[in-house]
């Protein structure tokens, strides 16, 4: 394989409360071609801290330590802040889990998305071009109205709206390596569909490295390419996105089972009964 | 229980309203769906049923009678909501203790730490949680602590937006589970948003499919199941949920 976009290995992160020290991701490695990898597991299992960490996003509570953790060949523990304020946008862009709290509250969606066009994209630096650019890409994204949604503050669109408005403004700086944080989960299926093609289409026209963070088992299966499941701060199995019914860790094929279906109700849902030796490295 | 009669939202003058005259009645212990587009009106009707929209046109009731304009403490004591966008309806300097003791506080009812302790457990949450920030928590955790927060007070009725979006499935079965063992043992009433139709198949009893502010249809959850929809739209919905299903 040629050098991947990004290499992860024995990553570790401890966030420090008051109540002591939080192990969130406890040795987790994967390495991420031009491809479309998904991340799924329990919540709580430090799928956002991994995102935020190849991004370097976390708090200062937090410590972080890997034996490598690098995106596009900068070693993202050692980068400077200057490196890291150059790749993020426009090497690396993070589609966050809570859009409309991760957006600026006090300018309105359009501005925020022609920003980052003229900071990452010479061929948008004008005003004009910007706006042309902002409009397009809500378009891209299924926003019903550019006009009158690009005008609006982060308060003022609904909560699926304001999700395409974050891929919207991360797809904008052209990143090579882009991480999507639960990026559909408050869009119909139908605009699902629609946000998705465009996803992939990125993929395969642009050489994108994507790393698709997902609640959706037949979401993953069906668009992913690779998966990975994670549990307590750790990758418990990977496995090929197709393969995914055919999983074999007890977390996972308990995940498949609890799983509602629309034709064939069941009462009560099956649920998991964690055995803690989950937590152990196998 | 709870119904609304041509609710009318606008939020500018020029245009279409953002709801445009809805209406819908929930009979006590069941569960009511409502599904459709991406910014169709779904969170703004339960946001002017919690009296967050004032000015809105048309009536809310609850057992038959008129609520207040200005929902007062005995509309919030029958009545709560969650939120889509939990992180936007937890105070970010809050511990999530003083934060579901706070409407047990603002009703009067019983403060006692355990209380607290039980909401969170209840939703699979260690009881620890409570000393945390909600910038501490990952997202299906936060969702859970605004479930928690609008159980807490007991309502009859629960507004739920979207309330096990950002939880993996078996954290999703735990608590559509508690739902439905609450709605069983002490008779709430919901009203349920989500996108996911096989959730809203085995949450409701009934539902009602929006687009552009209007509802298209309202439907048994049986004709959902077998497939017997009429309008366009809530054929295509069905077909692009099965697609993938
Ligand atoms: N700033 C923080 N301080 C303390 N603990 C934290 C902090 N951020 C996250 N955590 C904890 O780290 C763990 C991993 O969180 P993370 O957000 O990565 O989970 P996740 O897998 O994304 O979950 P979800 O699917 O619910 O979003 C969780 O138990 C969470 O409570
Ligand atoms: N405070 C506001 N000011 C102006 N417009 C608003 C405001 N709140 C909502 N809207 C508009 O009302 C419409 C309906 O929004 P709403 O949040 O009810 O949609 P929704 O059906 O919940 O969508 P989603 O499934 O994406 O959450 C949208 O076009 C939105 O931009
Ligand atoms: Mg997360
Ligand atoms: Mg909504």
């Amino acid at each position: 394989m040629a050098q991947p976009l990004v290499a992860v290995r024995e990553l570790r992160v401890g966030f420090r409360t008051k109540a002591g020290i939080v192990d969130a991701v406890r040795g987790v490695g994967f390495d991420l071609g031009r491809e479309k990898l998904g991340i799924v597991g329990e919540s709580g299992s430090g799928k956002s801290t991994v995102g935020r960490a190849l991004m370097r996003l976390l708090p200062r509570s937090a410590a972080v330590r890997a034996e490598r953790l690098a995106v596009c060949g900068t070693d993202v523990l050692t980068a400077s802040d200057r490196t890291m304020r150059d790749i993020r946008g426009g090497r690396i862009g993070l589609i966050m889990q809570d859009p409309k709290y991760s957006l600026n509250p006090v300018v309105t969606v359009g501005e925020q998305i022609a920003e980052v066009f003229r900071l990452h994209r010479p061929e948008y630096a004008g005003k004009r071009a910007a706006r042309e650019a902002t409009l397009s890409i809500l378009e891209q994204v299924k926003i019903r109205d550019p006009e009158r949604v690009a005008s609006l503050y982060p308060h003022q669109v609904s909560g699926g709206m304001g999700q395409r408005v974050m891929i919207a403004s991360v797809l904008a700086g052209g990143p090579d390596v882009l991480i999507a944080d639960e990026p559909t989960s408050a869009l119909d299926v139908t605009v699902r569909l629609e946000v998705l093609a465009l996803l992939d289409e990125l993929v395969a026209s642009r050489g994108l490295g994507l790393i698709f963070i997902s609640h959706d088992l037949n979401l993953v299966r069906k668009f992913c390419d690779r998966v990975l499941i994670m549990y307590a701060g750790r990758v418990v199995e990977a496995l090929a996105a197709r393969d995914l019914g055919n999983a074999t860790h007890p977390y996972t094929r308990g995940l498949l089972a609890s799983m509602p279906h629309i034709h064939e109700p069941r009462d009560p849902l099956p649920t998991l009964v964690r055995d803690p030796a989950w937590r152990e490295p196998a | 229980m709870i119904a609304v009669e041509d609710l009318v939202v606008r939020f500018d003058r020029r245009g279409a309203p953002a709801v445009g005259g809805v209406s819908f009645a929930i009979a006590p212990g069941s569960t009511f769906g409502l599904v459709g587009e991406s910014g169709c009106g779904k969170s703004t009707v339960l946001r002017a049923i919690a009296g967050l929209i004032p000015g809105h046109g048309g009536r809310v009731l609850i057992d038959g009678k008129p609520v207040p304009e200005r929902r007062d403490k005995p509309f919030f004591s029958r009545v709560q909501m969650v939120f889509q966008d939990p992180y936007g309806s937890l105070h970010p300097r809050q511990t999530i203790a003083a934060q579901l003791a706070e409407p047990l506080r603002n009703l009067g009812l019983d403060r006692s730490p355990g209380r607290v302790a039980d909401a969170l457990v209840a939703v699979g949450l260690d009881p620890a949680f409570q000393w945390r920030f909600p910038h501490e928590l990952s997202g299906g955790q936060r969702q859970r602590v605004a479930i928690a927060r609008a159980l807490i007070v007991e309502p009859q009725v629960l507004l739920l937006d979207e309330p096990t979006s950002a939880l993996d499935v078996s954290v999703q079965a735990e608590i559509l589970n508690l739902l439905t063992a609450l709605r069983r043992e002490r008779g709430l009433t919901y009203l349920l948003v989500s996108h996911d139709l096989a959730v809203v198949s085995h949450m409701c009893s009934r539902l009602a499919v929006m687009q552009r502010g209007h509802i298209v249809e309202e439907l048994e959850v049986e004709a959902l199941r077998a497939r017997r929809v009429t309008h366009p739209y809530t054929a295509e919905l069905l077909a692009a949920s099965e697609a993938y299903g």
